[in-house]
């Protein structure tokens, strides 16, 4: 399964975007998942998403664990620099990476086995810090890799390939982030790009950690009758309601946004999220309603996706640690080293 | 009893006192806050310029059980546990028995006499001094608690009495400690008072041991290996810090912390004139101590420098991560303080028992590099290495401390500090760098110690690369083909290698006529030293060698050589120090005795001594 570099196929001019940059400046190397697979799809919207923002390619920093899903990393941006890096560890390694280097976007790309099982409690700790990063869980209900055991977020009852029903309750991303406190909560369904693009563009603005949850289901062990994270079960069962736009400030002549009463929240890096369709009543800001909504939807059995929660109020990690605004990794070492005098100094109180 | 087995320094029989040469031990029970007592009575022998040392044998407990502090003063500047105590402080009825049996015969007992003692504790062969501390502080003092914490002060102005150490000092040390709290120094002042004038009036003038003011103690500082090891990080210029609390580390993150907020805290103006306070520092509590060196892994590779501190069974955490930071080639500067295992063992008792582990630490074939510091200054030297090493050779660098060093107070020759150091970032591409090359290859053009380039994440525009703890080739691209993996890991174990002459050389010292050698690493140094000064004064030469560093340099296998037989002391079950020299430097097991304390309190010089003994006679008999 070797690294392959896309063939370059010269196409008439393509369009750019603010930095001068195609669609292909944002892409990867060749994908070796399997033909279908949802992840390849969160993909190309991650590329898209990027792209529209016009990011330096090199100012992304893309984080994943292992897992079918973690391969995705190398399959974007590869003017980036990436880390696939241990089953489960993603979140605590962003976390050190961010520490270093604020002035970077992260983009972390995790599965439900990744992140919901082997590093769940390291996901509910970056949840709590709210570690300044994309954290996208592409979420099949499957071991993949090991070809089709259920994970921690198979539903009870949804069958396995060979007909067995899952029996222990599913862990659901949502439900506790948004109990823990997060920041930005989404679902999205990798088979929906119209609605993923504009999640993941408001969470390359959001300050903090923007968790999207987002199904996607895999092909060759999980999309079969009877699993509820298949294609078809989760178009059947999707509720649609909240749908956001993405409206970069930075390019958009705000002036001229449509004054229908459309509820607006302006993003912490720029730029604003409309919200074109929402339910009645509800309101994306309030914790409390979210969580109801998501539980009365699961309770109908319906699969409620959009950008559920967002609340741009909370401080990120550096905020809450009051780091200087200069990445650490450029301060230079004559300042971090108090010197041969503060050391005599220091001594004075153990002698 | 064996623990006579050493003459004291000063043996005098004339009737004159030994001057600097006696060991007090304190019995207390914990959480009373005979701490700071203890500590008082440490600093001012110290700062009468009398070497001394403190060893705290204390409980994983908060409250309420048994805790034992040991002060030895040695003119001569023996710091390993002498075992044999010339005064115990008894003030804790649960071990009077245990106590006062440990006394040497002529040794004194101070304890309360408020109550009387059971006729049973009575020895004939010791000398009991009572004074009615609980008395005393009940009479001065009207809180509860204050009655109870004073009389730990008040029995510091009874031995400070007892052993001549000047009035003038305790005051110096009460005023430096309170300054910012009139009414507590005046309060310790008068408990301390208490004591000191009813041991005046009431006990005997003279003991047979007392201190001497001298200057044994300039230039030297009284400290810890952990704040030690806290501010060697924070003169390499570490920023970022991970760490999950554990005994007996924890105090190395909580310094680091201190100290950034005063060395690396500056305040800024913001736009609406308001001033606020920004850290050049971040301090992560992680999740657990996997977590944590995640977080170290993840800060390193993005260019700062980072480091995590824990203990053993952190460590059995950190293996997947290590290995995963030796593979992919990022530095990681982890700080172990061990104690003693295995599982959670005895968290408050020390131990050498990780040096194997650490040596091998993770799945699959891998090899890290250790630093092995003796005392607090050499954890202050070695944690400045440790980043250099670590950013040099691109792989984790593990400093093997101990809850002896990291907890307890050593006096330690002063810290110095050249302004002319750089950090050794290692080989860090920049974009030039990169255009001047032509290309850039994560895993290939190694230079001549086999480390390869790399680059920065977010900073570099041109030098993006691929990090992958999977199968991977020079180029850093995924591969499963046979020789492109070996290709890399081959020079991984090159590598790691290479590092051995960039490592702390170990001690020698000869002697005239050895011909065995003693090989020991870490807190051991201060009990074998000791040893063979008494077994050379009995007419045993021994050699002596301290490894500081993993793997070995090519000096420590030319010492084994150079013996017959060499003895290797260490303070774990499984001679580890010997199995890695075997392992390592290609020693012939049989030429390497062993001499192994693992009960959990630190080595002391009788121990080695026997020990020595048992093994010369050994090789005596074949």
């Amino acid at each position: 399964m070797p690294s392959i570099k896309k063939p370059l196929i010269p196409l008439a001019a393509m369009p750019k975007n603010e930095i001068g940059l195609t669609i292909r400046d944002y892409e990867g190397s060749m994908s070796t998942l399997c033909a279908g697979c949802g992840h390849d799809s969160v993909t190309a919207a991650i590329v898209r998403a990027l792209f529209e923002l016009s990011v330096p390619p090199h100012k992304v920093v893309k984080m994943s664990g292992i897992g079918c899903s973690s391969k995705t990393t190398a399959y974007f941006d590869s003017a980036a620099h990436g880390f696939n890096s241990a089953h489960g560890r993603m979140a605590p390694i962003a976390t050190g990476a961010n520490a270093a280097n604020r002035d970077a976007l992260y983009v972390g790309i995790s599965g439900d086995g990744d992140s919901l099982s082997i590093g769940a409690g390291h996901m509910v700790h970056a949840i709590r810090r709210n570690v300044h990063m994309i954290y996208v869980i592409e979420n099949n209900g499957v071991y993949g890799l090991t070809k089709g055991q259920f994970s921690a977020s198979a539903d009870i009852g949804s069958a396995a390939k060979h007909g067995e029903a899952n029996t222990v309750a599913p862990v659901d991303p949502v439900m506790l982030a948004l109990s823990l406190g997060a920041s930005f909560v989404a679902r999205s369904f990798s088979g929906d790009k119209e609605q993923l693009v504009p999640i993941l563009k408001a969470a390359a603005q959001h300050r903090g950690l923007a968790l999207i949850d987002v199904i996607s289901p895999c092909v060759q062990f999980n999309n079969h009758y009877g699993s509820t994270k298949s294609y078809r079960y989760v178009r059947e069962h999707e509720l649609r309601e909240i749908d956001p736009d993405f409206i970069d400030t930075g390019r958009e002549i705000v002036a001229d946004l449509p004054r229908d009463g459309a509820l607006m929240v302006a993003m912490h890096d720029g730029g604003l999220v409309r919200f074109r369709t929402l339910p009645a009543e509800y309101d994306p800001t309030d914790r409390e309603a979210a969580m109801h909504y998501v539980n009365q939807a699961h309770a109908r059995g319906e699969i409620p996706t959009g950008l559920l929660f967002v609340d741009e109020s909370i401080p990120d990690v550096h905020e809450l640690n009051h780091t200087s605004e200069t990445p650490l990794v450029e301060l230079p070492f004559d300042e971090l080293c108090p010197g041969s005098a503060e050391l005599e100094e220091f001594q004075q109180s153990f002698v | 009893m064996s623990v006579q087995s050493i003459a004291p320094e000063d043996s005098r029989s004339d009737g004159e006192p030994r001057i600097n040469d006696f060991s007090l031990k304190f019995a207390n029970v914990n959480g009373t806050g005979s701490a700071s007592a203890n500590n008082l009575i440490l600093r001012a022998i110290f700062r009468m310029g009398v070497p001394v040392s403190g060893k705290n044998l204390f409980p994983s407990n908060i409250q309420g059980l048994p805790t034992w502090y040991e002060i030895r003063v040695s003119g001569k500047g023996h710091t390993s546990r002498s075992q044999r105590y010339d005064l115990m402080v008894a003030m804790n009825g649960q071990t009077y028995t245990e106590d006062i049996g440990q006394l040497a015969p002529g040794g004194y007992v101070l304890y309360d006499s408020t109550w009387p003692l059971p006729a049973t504790l009575l020895r004939d062969d010791v000398n009991f001094l009572g004074v009615p501390l609980a008395r005393l502080c009940g009479d001065a003092f009207s809180g509860p608690r204050e009655r109870i914490l004073m009389k730990n002060i008040a029995y510091a102005g009874a031995v400070s009495y007892l052993i001549g150490i000047d009035p003038q000092v305790l005051a110096e040390l009460l005023e430096e400690s309170y300054s910012g709290n009139q009414a507590l120094r005046d309060s310790n002042q008068k408990a301390l008072r208490l004591g000191y004038d009813y041991a005046e009036e009431n006990l005997p003038a003279a003991l047979p041991f007392r201190l001497e003011a001298g200057t044994g103690t300039a230039g030297k500082i009284l400290i810890d290996g952990n704040t030690a090891t806290a501010l060697g990080c924070l003169y390499a210029g570490a920023t970022v810090a991970a760490w999950y609390p554990i005994t007996p580390a924890t105090s190395v993150a909580e310094n680091f912390h201190k100290l950034c907020e005063r060395y690396r805290r500056r305040k800024v103006t913001l736009a609406d004139g308001t001033v606020e306070t920004r850290n050049d520092f971040v301090i992560l509590q992680a999740e657990d101590e996997l977590a944590a060196l995640g977080m170290v892994i993840g800060a390193s590779w993005a260019g700062a420098r980072a480091f995590t501190s824990t203990s053993g069974p952190g460590i059995s955490l950190m293996n997947e991560l290590l290995g995963l930071a030796y593979y992919t080639e990022i530095p990681a500067v982890v700080i172990n303080v061990q104690r003693t295992g295995p599982s959670t063992g005895m968290p408050t008792r020390v131990q050498q028992a990780d040096l194997l582990e650490c040596a091998y630490a993770s799945h699959g074939d891998t090899k890290h590099i250790l630093l092995l510091p003796a005392d607090p200054r050499e954890c202050f030297e070695f944690a400045v290495q440790a980043f250099d090493l670590a950013e040099r050779f691109q792989t984790p660098v593990m400093m093997l401390s101990d809850l002896d060093i990291g907890m307890n107070d050593w006096a330690v020759d002063r810290f110095s500090w050249d302004d002319g150091y750089r950090p050794d970032r290692g080989r860090v591409l920049t974009d030039a760098d990169i255009r001047k090359l032509g290309h850039f290859y994560r895993y290939g053009d190694e230079d001549s110690e086999f480390v390869t380039p790399r680059t920065i994440p977010g900073l570099s525009e041109h030098g993006a690369y691929f990090t992958r703890g999977s199968g991977h080739d020079r180029y850093g691209l995924y591969t499963e083909e046979a020789d492109a993996y070996a290709q890399v890991v081959d020079r991984l174990a090159k590598k790691v290698e290479a590092s051995a002459a960039h490592l702390p050389e170990p001690v020698i010292r000869m002697q005239d006529g050895a011909t065995v050698g003693v090989i020991t690493m870490g807190s051991c140094e201060g009990a074998v030293l000791e040893a063979l000064e008494a077994l050379s004064a009995e007419g045993t030469p021994l050699d002596y060698m301290r490894v500081r560093g993993f793997p070995f340099s090519a000096s420590v296998r030319a010492f084994i050589d150079g013996h017959e037989r060499c003895v290797v002391v260490e303070q774990n079950r499984d001679a580890q120090l010997r199995s890695l020299l075997i392992l390592e430097a290609g020693v012939d097991g049989r030429r390497l005795g062993s001499i192994l304390s693992y009960g959990g309190l630190p080595i002391s010089a009788v121990q080695v001594i026997e020990g020595a003994r048992r093994e010369i006679n050994q090789t005596g008999e074949q």
